[in-house]
């Protein structure tokens, strides 16, 4: 692997190595964290946080053949917040002056009412895991070792069918440092990086002259293929995710998406691949497993630890520590480090992923699941890398034993319902099964559920574990963060399928 | 616990900064644009934007966030012998514009030439500006206090319609003070602000078998006088939420569907997205080659307006520095014309229509408006007269494939039987092909929802595919 790495040429003229510019938070010191903690505690707060953070990220798009745009953007701030019972105060400036900074904690203190000068706080600088180190940030390396990325990617779609009449890929590479400095004593400052590289092609077939409408057998299909991680352009040499293969599995998927049939509509039997799949899990127990919902008594698992809530061979964990995976972190936006969190064990419900605040609510240990899209955002409970653990049945074994039912391998997103449970997920594609064979490709379909309902409908559960290598972003009041998803192949009894062909 | 707002509201409060400048941040794009073609550039664009943001959220009648900042970003687009580059930044020091100038012109230089892309010619610039009536002064004064004020109000009125309303995922006060300006070396520098208040309130009902129903309600507009009265907005929230009790799902089949204005903006929306000239080219669109043809049932109006009044999605400009007009997209169920920015324009041998966005973050590209679907002459009430049918009022799931116009999603809603909507139901999925689905509207409702920059009435499609049990 590293002498692959060696083909990567670094920067070499000075201005473009100008182009990273050294982060500010290095400048950042526990004695003006002090100052600026004990501002935000003035008016009676009774614990407050500071967010530094740095991000600097570039993008690169190619579209028929050319390298269209080249983007590059840097941002700064700090958001200051302000706990007085379970109710935030937040501000932020974009401005790292000692003035600027003062004013957002000031801002933010006005959430309590109170007065009195703080104690002394004390800040210890945290020791935190590594779980994503790599040599170096692609945005130190020359932009040309990247388009020559996105040329890989493009000329193996092109290759692999002449019926390839459309290519796009892009690569978007991004250094984030955070520094996370709480009145409890947290000083913290991690790095991370990442890399998400994606592939869109579209796939033509038949005739029909432009301009008099569709022709008689015209079909056009898209077809997608994208990986993400944290980390450098080393990235490029893991199996699988090769520019390459990117390519020609988005060229695969929209060959073989041209003549798709319509998907049945109704209850039936559902496989769901390793891998991806893994969307069931963030969807149908992943939020409503957040404890603000739980303290808050909004999500239909409130009140239910030590419950049965799914079938006994589900063992569902939430990983912040996973290698390189796009949803880890050393440490969490609250300052607590990463951790491996057990939520549903052989389908007991044993655990919420908390925030500070519903921690302290439930009078547990925080479990790392503090996230915030930005400085400008508070944090709350999320997700890092959500996963089904392995189970015994072989992946055939499982496909054989369904009569008729859908194969569903592809998704393109998932949502859920926290109040009453029903999730979506999208599939992009997906087959039907009879008589245990996977048979026809079948048109984009949804499958809908009702997460505790679904999940006690898990019947068979492969030994193939997968961990999905996708794009993956959670949306969550408004604020987006990586997360990553995973499961091995499981069977699902009975779920509705959302074709179009009734009966 | 004892939480009070001090923040005082308004001018009288401490704001960190003055409020934003549509002058300033002119100068500031002009300042970016001469130092930038200083700098080496063919050509250059440059979007600066300041914002102020207040949010405020209160859940069982305490405040649980006070949201408090301002915001500055500067976009910028380099042209260097045809090639582009695109960078942002949020420092505004002279050394740092500069530096980024320098560095994005050098950045350019990693792209290839692309003709098309260059900037729009001089003769197609905005020379004069609409004023569309998008600040209003009182906003300013809605400070912290009154948003905890309203937000109580709205809370409170949705827990006391009914005992059987028995949480609540809070009521929400959203106000935001914005100036934007623009600067292209086509030959434009222009600016405006706009203000907008939000509020919205969603109790939580419970219901049998450990499930939670939630509703909301929202009311928004650029004025402080075109918001409802919170108490309003709560009470609706409070019905909408008690009338998804007892939900159930239903048998597979195939009837009408009702769409109400909030479920069929997203339908609108998708719409609208395989309308663009951008998706055109890119052969990324079933609608590629149907211009001129029928693509919806004679029924359907739609128009993609940035000259409204106090629109939501207004603007004097586009991201390009065109000038903007109201296009219409579908007149009788006939598509009159694709949207596009310049770029998308040149590939499609045309002129642009005015409609390019454009953030700090990104460079033009097409979007709408404010879109609208002109609302017909049928009462929405009338639209539910159906011996059976499905009337939807929420969708979930990203179930569209713009290729194809292969259309399913997760829906909620209620049954209607006899021509009265019977039982509410859940978990069920909703599918059709656009084309169909368009083509099949046979009724639009009287009662466009102007709440949003997608505004629709209430519609009706003869038939889809449900998938229940």
């Amino acid at each position: 692997m590293n002498d692959m790495v060696g083909a990567i040429t670094e920067a070499t003229t000075p201005r473009a190595a100008g182009l990273v510019p050294a982060s500010p938070l290095e400048q950042i010191d526990m004695v003006l964290a002090q100052r600026l903690l004990s501002a935000a505690l003035g008016s009676g707060g009774d614990y407050a946080d500071l967010y530094f953070e740095y991000r600097s990220g570039a993008d690169f798009l190619m579209e028929e053949g050319r390298v269209r745009t080249v983007g590059r953007g840097v941002t700064v701030g700090l958001g200051v917040r302000v706990l007085r019972g379970d109710a935030t105060g937040y501000a932020y400036t974009e401005e790292l002056s000692e003035a600027r900074m003062l004013d957002a904690a000031r801002t933010a203190a006005q959430i309590a009412t109170g007065g009195g000068a703080p104690g002394p706080i004390d800040v210890q600088a945290l020791k935190l895991p590594s779980f994503y180190p790599i040599e170096r940030s692609s945005l130190e390396l020359a932009g040309a070792d990247k388009i020559a990325l996105l040329r890989r990617a493009d000329a193996a779609a092109r290759a692999s069918d002449p019926r390839i009449v459309r290519v796009e890929a892009s690569l978007a590479e991004e250094w984030r440092e955070v520094l996370v400095v709480s009145s409890e004593g947290a000083f913290a400052h991690d790095r991370q990086p990442m890399i998400r590289f994606g592939v869109s092609v579209v796939a033509e077939e038949g005739g029909g002259q432009k301009g008099e409408g569709e022709g008689p057998g015209k079909q056009r299909q898209g077809g997608r293929s994208g990986g993400a991680g944290r980390f450098g352009l080393e990235y490029f040499l893991r199996p699988g995710q090769s520019p390459e293969e990117h390519g020609r599995e988005a060229a695969r998927l929209a060959l073989g998406m041209l003549h798709a049939v319509e998907a049945p509509a109704g209850t039936m039997e559902v496989v769901l691949a390793a891998g991806e799949s893994g969307i069931l899990l963030h969807e149908a127990v992943g939020h409503g497993l957040e404890a603000d919902f739980n303290r808050k008594k909004t999500s239909n698992y409130t009140d239910q630890l030590g419950q049965s809530v799914a079938s006994p061979l589900c063992t569902v964990v939430d990983d912040g520590t996973v290698d390189h995976a796009r949803g880890s972190i050393n440490v969490d936006d609250e300052g607590n480090p990463g951790r491996r969190n057990v939520l549903i064990e052989n389908g007991v419900l044993v655990g919420y992923m908390q925030d500070r605040i519903s921690s302290r609510h439930f009078k547990i240990p925080a479990s790392g699941n503090g996230r915030r899209q930005s400085f400008r955002h508070e944090p709350f409970p999320r997700m890092t890398n959500t996963f089904l653990t392995p189970g015994q049945d072989d992946p055939e074994d499982i496909i054989r034993s369904v009569k008729r039912g859908v194969y569903a391998k592809h998704f393109s997103g998932g949502q859920v319902n926290i109040s009453n449970g029903d999730f979506v997920f999208s599939l992009t594609e997906s087959y039907l099964i009879e008589d245990g064979r996977i048979t026809a490709p079948l048109k984009g379909v949804n499958l809908i559920g009702n997460g505790p309902d679904v999940l006690r409908k898990v019947t068979m559960l492969g030994h193939d574990f997968r961990m999905s290598d996708g794009t993956w972003t959670c949306g969550k009041e408004g604020q987006s963060v990586p997360v990553g998803i995973g499961t091995p192949t499981l069977k699902i009894s009975e779920i509705t399928v959302g074709g179009t062909r009734a009966g | 616990m004892s939480v009070s707002p001090v923040s005082p509201g308004g001018r009288g409060g401490r704001e960190a900064r003055p409020l934003p400048d549509p002058r300033e941040c002119q100068r500031f794009a002009e300042q970016m644009l001469s130092l930038t073609l200083r700098a080496g550039a063919d050509g250059a664009e440059v979007l600066v934007r300041d914002g102020r943001e207040l949010e405020v959220k209160v859940r069982l009648g305490e405040p649980e966030l006070v949201k408090e900042a301002g915001s500055r970003g500067l976009g910028l687009r380099v042209l260097k012998d045809h090639r582009a580059a695109v960078t942002y930044t949020s420092d505004f020091s002279e050394a740092a514009l500069d530096r980024l100038a320098r560095e994005t012109v050098e950045l350019a230089l990693l792209s290839e030439p692309e003709p098309l892309a260059d900037l729009p010619a001089p003769a197609e610039m905005a020379r004069e500006l609409p004023e569309l009536d998008l600040w209003d002064e009182a906003v300013l004064e809605m400070g912290v206090t009154e948003a905890i004020a309203r937000a109580r109000l709205g809370e409170s009125a949705a827990l006391k319609l009914d005992k059987r309303v028995t949480n609540s995922d809070g009521a929400v006060f959203g106000r935001t003070i914005g100036a934007s300006a623009f600067a292209s070396s086509a030959g434009f520098s222009g600016s405006y602000r706009g203000t907008n208040v939000s509020f919205a309130v969603e109790p939580i009902c419970d219901d049998a078998g450990g499930k939670k129903r939630n509703g909301v309600y929202w009311t928004a507009s650029r004025f402080a006088s075109g918001l409802a009265d919170p108490e309003a907005v709560g009470l609706e929230a409070a019905r909408r939420t008690l009338a998804k009790l007892g939900s159930r799902k239903i048998a597979t089949c195939e009837v009408p569907v009702v769409f109400s204005p909030e479920a069929g903006r997203g339908l609108l929306g998708q719409l609208a997205g395989v309308m663009s000239g951008g998706a055109v080219w890119r052969r990324g669109t079933y609608l590629a080659d149907r211009e001129g043809t029928a693509v919806a049932s004679a029924l359907c109006e739609i128009v993609d307006d940035p000259l409204l009044p106090r629109g939501p999605g207004s603007r004097p400009y586009d991201g390009e520095g065109l000038a903007t007009r109201t296009n219409v997209l579908v007149a009788g169920g006939v598509l009159k014309t694709f949207l596009c920015d310049v770029f998308a324009a040149r590939k499609l041998g045309r002129r642009s229509t005015g409609s390019a966005g454009r953030g700090v973050g990104g460079g033009p590209h097409v979007t709408t408006s404010n879109l609208i679907m002109r609302a017909g002459s049928t009462r929405a009430a009338e639209l539910e007269r159906l011996p059976r049918g499905l009337y939807v009022t929420d969708l979930m799931g990203f179930g569209f494939n713009a290729v194809t116009g292969d259309y399913s999603q997760g829906a909620g809603g209620f049954w209607i039987e006899g021509g009265a909507r019977a039982f509410p139901i859940s978990e069920i999925t909703i599918s059709a092909n656009f084309d169909d689905l368009w083509k099949g509207v046979d009724a639009v409702g009287d009662d466009l929802d102007t709440r949003s920059s997608v505004q629709v009435p209430t519609f009706r499609v003869g038939r889809m595919t449900i998938a229940g049990t």
